[in-house]
């Protein structure tokens, strides 16, 4: 396991302090976003660290998990949403008009809120994304599916009964079938949208497990309520407030020795 | 008052309320059903014939089906007999009072004979005759005999429809098929020999459907010549079967009236009076066969519906084939495409308001559009050698089907729109969020979703098409159909032909017959068939709506 950042180090070039250098993922610069009138997203600049979990908290409706959704595009299935600023992945800009947004949906994948597998078999649901690339042939798509499931650490569970319907898994199985069918298409970025809200503690902590394996392979950009989680998980810890992010920095810092006043409140259970 | 309130507010009279209403509407559908049933299942078992002396020293022999009190006369009561034989009588039914009757008896050797024409026949068999001379005298000896060559007569009734039907029918088929070929190569300006067409300089390559180098007007000819001889073959063949028919039952009734019957007009004989409750048992269920399977007879009023069946049925089907992937395209674009706004609002109350227009302006609609404009413009461009004979000019079950398949569009958008309402954001969004385009979500996640509304729709329109008379009767159905929109005639499905249906059928028995008192036990016979054919297709259709439901039952997202 990586063990935890040492130095301090915001990756905002603007932030500028000190620390080692990690490499860029995802580059936010100055993005704002409106539901038709309403700003939901102010003049956010940061960077997401590849190979790293970045958590946003933040109360209810501070724009973090739409923040989240403008790194895969998501937001465009909504009426009436625009947007300014720029957001690049790995160098290229995701909101370029020439852009094939299912490309960058494929490069990132997303976990949502309450788990939403297809009413089809385990197998299904996981081939689901290959078979929408073009995967074609039984040992393929079996190879894929198995390491899949076996990186969200589900394969021991229902290796004998792919053909079942994955509505009969318990949520914290779906929730990891969720992300064994994101992870199938081999992203580069994992978003997950308060990928526990819904499951039990025990449930909860084999996720957490599950990411800590995972950010070897992706770099993992969540969204959560709980606060422990991000202080658990996480390396990078965002605090949003009212569609700004407030603070940014590495997790252990913002917790211990918060800089602005909000976020000392916010984490010490002033408010929200 | 404060009593009243209180126990209003207690909830229980709101109860009693919504039980009440469902209980007036349950009440109102069994007494329905249940008329139809018990005027419908009575109508196969066979009643005793009675014969009763009246008091004017004359017998009436019959089979009562009614008894009501005299107007106007306290206590006396009459009774409506069957007497059948209209050719003796002129009525099938007579009515008596009571009053009148001096004695009642059942006859043993009773006979009721269901025969090809006249509806039947009741009285007693006196004797069988071969060529006019008698071979059997008396009821026993005769009915003996009759017995013996019931089963011959049968056989070669059935032959005689056969070849009427089949071979006939074939040879017509195709003498049709060659006089619209020969008068194609007319209207092309050719009207004799082998070579006409190059000798005129008309390009080579035949047109639609005609086999290369054979539809020579020569070729045509001899063609016709050929199946000419083979129809008088047949109907030598047919003078030979009627000629051996000479057996014929004589038949006494009442006033010493006499009925001499060619036995192969025999379909059915049965002695009412000598059956026990096990043979009566038999003759219903042989009844209830026919009734489903055979062709009508006597306008409709007695045999069987199954051209009426078949004619709802495939009307059905072909209905159910245009309106789903209409009505599902539609509503999909409605509710996935369609920018959503006033004009989309508009447009789905429009839908709406479609459903509530009269039926019967559907099949003017259906008449004016259809049959007029694309089925005359079709004639004129592929069927010109067939008029002025209309092909799809004229009503027949394609129309029909197209005309149902407008009115219950709403239906199956309706539903199809709920069911895409009802699929969360999150299915679309785990497609989308794995690089799926917006079709192979529509494909591959919605759809399979939608299927169980999309049936749900489809039951409601199905129930609806079967059920519809109306645009029907102006759109293709006939009283009579002489032959099934399906058969074993290259194409098979004859899309252009008229058809029976079972809803237009049960109006005509009820409205249209000669002898509405003969026929009105079919009304209901009729009615609790299509009842029980909607029920069907609907059970069908739920049980697939069920497997889908299983198969593709929505995540609790």
């Amino acid at each position: 396991m990586v063990g935890p950042i040492q130095v301090a180090a915001s990756l905002n070039p603007k932030a500028g302090p000190s620390g080692i250098m990690e490499t860029p993922m995802v580059e936010i610069d100055r993005l704002s976003l409106w539901y038709g009138e309403k700003q939901a997203l102010r003049d956010i600049s940061m960077s997401v660290p590849k190979h790293r979990i970045t958590a946003y908290i933040g109360p209810s409706g501070c724009g973090k998990t739409t923040l989240l959704r403008c790194l895969n595009r998501m937001n465009d299935l909504i009426d009436g949403v625009r947007i300014a600023g720029t957001i690049r992945l790995g160098g290229t800009d995701i909101y370029d008009p020439a852009l094939d947004v299912t490309e960058l949906r494929k490069r990132v994948g997303m976990v949502f809120q309450r788990s939403n597998p297809f009413p089809k078999s385990i197998f299904e649901n996981v081939a689901y994304g290959p078979r929408i690339l073009g995967a074609k042939g039984r040992a393929d798509l079996d190879g894929i599916v198995e390491r899949s499931l076996r990186a969200a650490a589900l394969w021991e569970e229902v290796e004998d009964r792919l053909g079942e319907s994955a509505l009969a898994l318990s949520g914290g199985q779906q929730q990891r079938l969720c992300i064994a069918r994101a992870i199938a298409v081999e992203p580069d970025v994992l978003l997950m949208d308060e990928p526990c809200s819904a499951l039990d503690p025990i449930a909860t902590a084999k996720i957490e497990e599950l990411m800590l394996d995972l950010k070897n392979s992706y770099t993992i950009v969540i969204v959560t309520h709980n606060m422990q989680q991000a202080a658990r998980v996480s390396d990078y810890t965002g605090f949003m407030l009212l569609g700004e992010l407030v603070e940014f920095g590495v997790t252990k810092e913002l917790f211990t020795n918060p800089r602005d006043k909000r976020t000392e409140d916010y984490i010490t259970g002033r408010f929200g | 008052m404060r009593g009243a309130g209180r126990l209003w507010r207690s909830g229980e009279p709101f109860i009693w309320l919504t039980g009440g209403a469902l209980a007036l509407a349950l009440l109102l559908v069994a007494g329905l059903v249940g008329l139809i049933l018990v005027n419908g299942l009575g109508f196969f078992w066979p009643k005793d014939v009675v014969r009763l002396a009246l008091a004017d020293g004359t017998t009436r022999t019959g089979q009562i089906v009614e008894r009501e009190p005299v107007p106007g006369k306290a206590g006396q009561f009459r009774i409506k007999l069957k007497v059948a034989n209209r050719d003796l009588y002129g009525a099938d039914f007579q009515w008596l009072e009571e009053g009148q009757v001096l004695r009642r008896e059942y006859p043993g050797d009773a006979v009721v004979i269901e025969r090809v024409e006249w509806g039947p026949l009741i009285g007693v068999v006196k004797e069988l005759r071969e060529g006019g001379k008698p071979v059997a005298a008396g009821p026993a000896a005769g009915w003996a005999e009759m017995a013996k060559r019931l089963p011959e007569a049968t056989r070669i009734r059935r032959e005689i429809r056969g070849i009427e039907k089949g071979e006939i029918g074939r040879i017509n088929f195709e003498q049709e098929k060659i006089r619209l070929k020969l008068r194609r190569l007319e209207l092309r300006g050719v009207t004799a020999g082998p070579e006409a067409v190059r000798a005129e300089g008309l390009p080579r390559r035949p047109s639609r459907g005609e086999p290369r180098g054979e539809d020579r007007v020569d070729a045509l000819q001899r063609e016709m010549a050929d199946l000419q001889a083979r129809y008088t073959e047949q109907e030598g063949r047919l003078a030979a079967l009627r000629a051996r028919q000479t057996v014929s039952v004589l038949v006494a009734a009442d006033d010493g009236k006499e009925k001499d019957l060619p036995l192969v007009q025999v379909v059915n004989v049965y002695f009412p009076n000598a059956m026990g409750v096990a043979a009566k048992a038999g003759h219903y269920l042989g009844k209830v066969w026919e009734f489903v399977a055979d062709d009508p007879r006597e306008s409709n009023t007695e045999g069987g519906v199954f051209p009426a069946i078949f004619g709802t049925v495939m009307m059905v089907m072909i209905m159910s084939l245009m309106v789903t992937p209409l009505g599902v395209l539609a509503a999909f674009y409605l509710r996935e495409y369609a920018k959503q706004g006033p004009f989309v609002s508009l447009v789905r109350i429009a839908v709406n308001n479609l459903a509530g227009v009269p039926s019967i302006v559907f099949g003017v609609f259906g008449v004016g559009f259809f049959i007029y404009f694309v089925g005359g413009t079709v004639d004129r461009l592929l069927f010109a050698e067939a008029l002025p004979t209309p092909t799809f000019g004229t009503g027949g079950i394609l129309w029909a089907s197209l005309t149902l398949a407008l009115l219950t569009v709403p239906v199956v958008i309706v539903a199809t729109e709920e069911g895409l309402a009802a699929i969360p954001m999150g299915a679309r969004e785990a497609s989308y969020a794995v690089g799926a385009t917006k079709l192979e979500t529509t494909v591959r996640v919605v759809l399979p979703a939608v299927m169980p509304s999309i049936l749900t729709g489809l039951i409601l329109a199905m129930a609806r098409a079967a059920g519809e008379v109306a645009p029907l009767m102006i759109t293709g159905v006939v009283k009579l159909a002489p032959a099934l929109p399906l058969d074993s005639f290259w194409p098979f499905v004859h899309l252009d032909r008229k058809f029976m249906h079972l809803g237009f059928h049960i109006y005509d028995v009820g409205f249209q017959s000669p002898n509405v008192d003969a026929a009105r036990p079919m009304v209901f016979v009729t009615t609790l068939l299509l009842l029980a054919i909607v029920v069907l297709l609907n059970l069908f259709a739920i049980g697939l709506r069920n497997r889908l439901r299983r198969k593709y039952a929505v995540a609790a997202v």
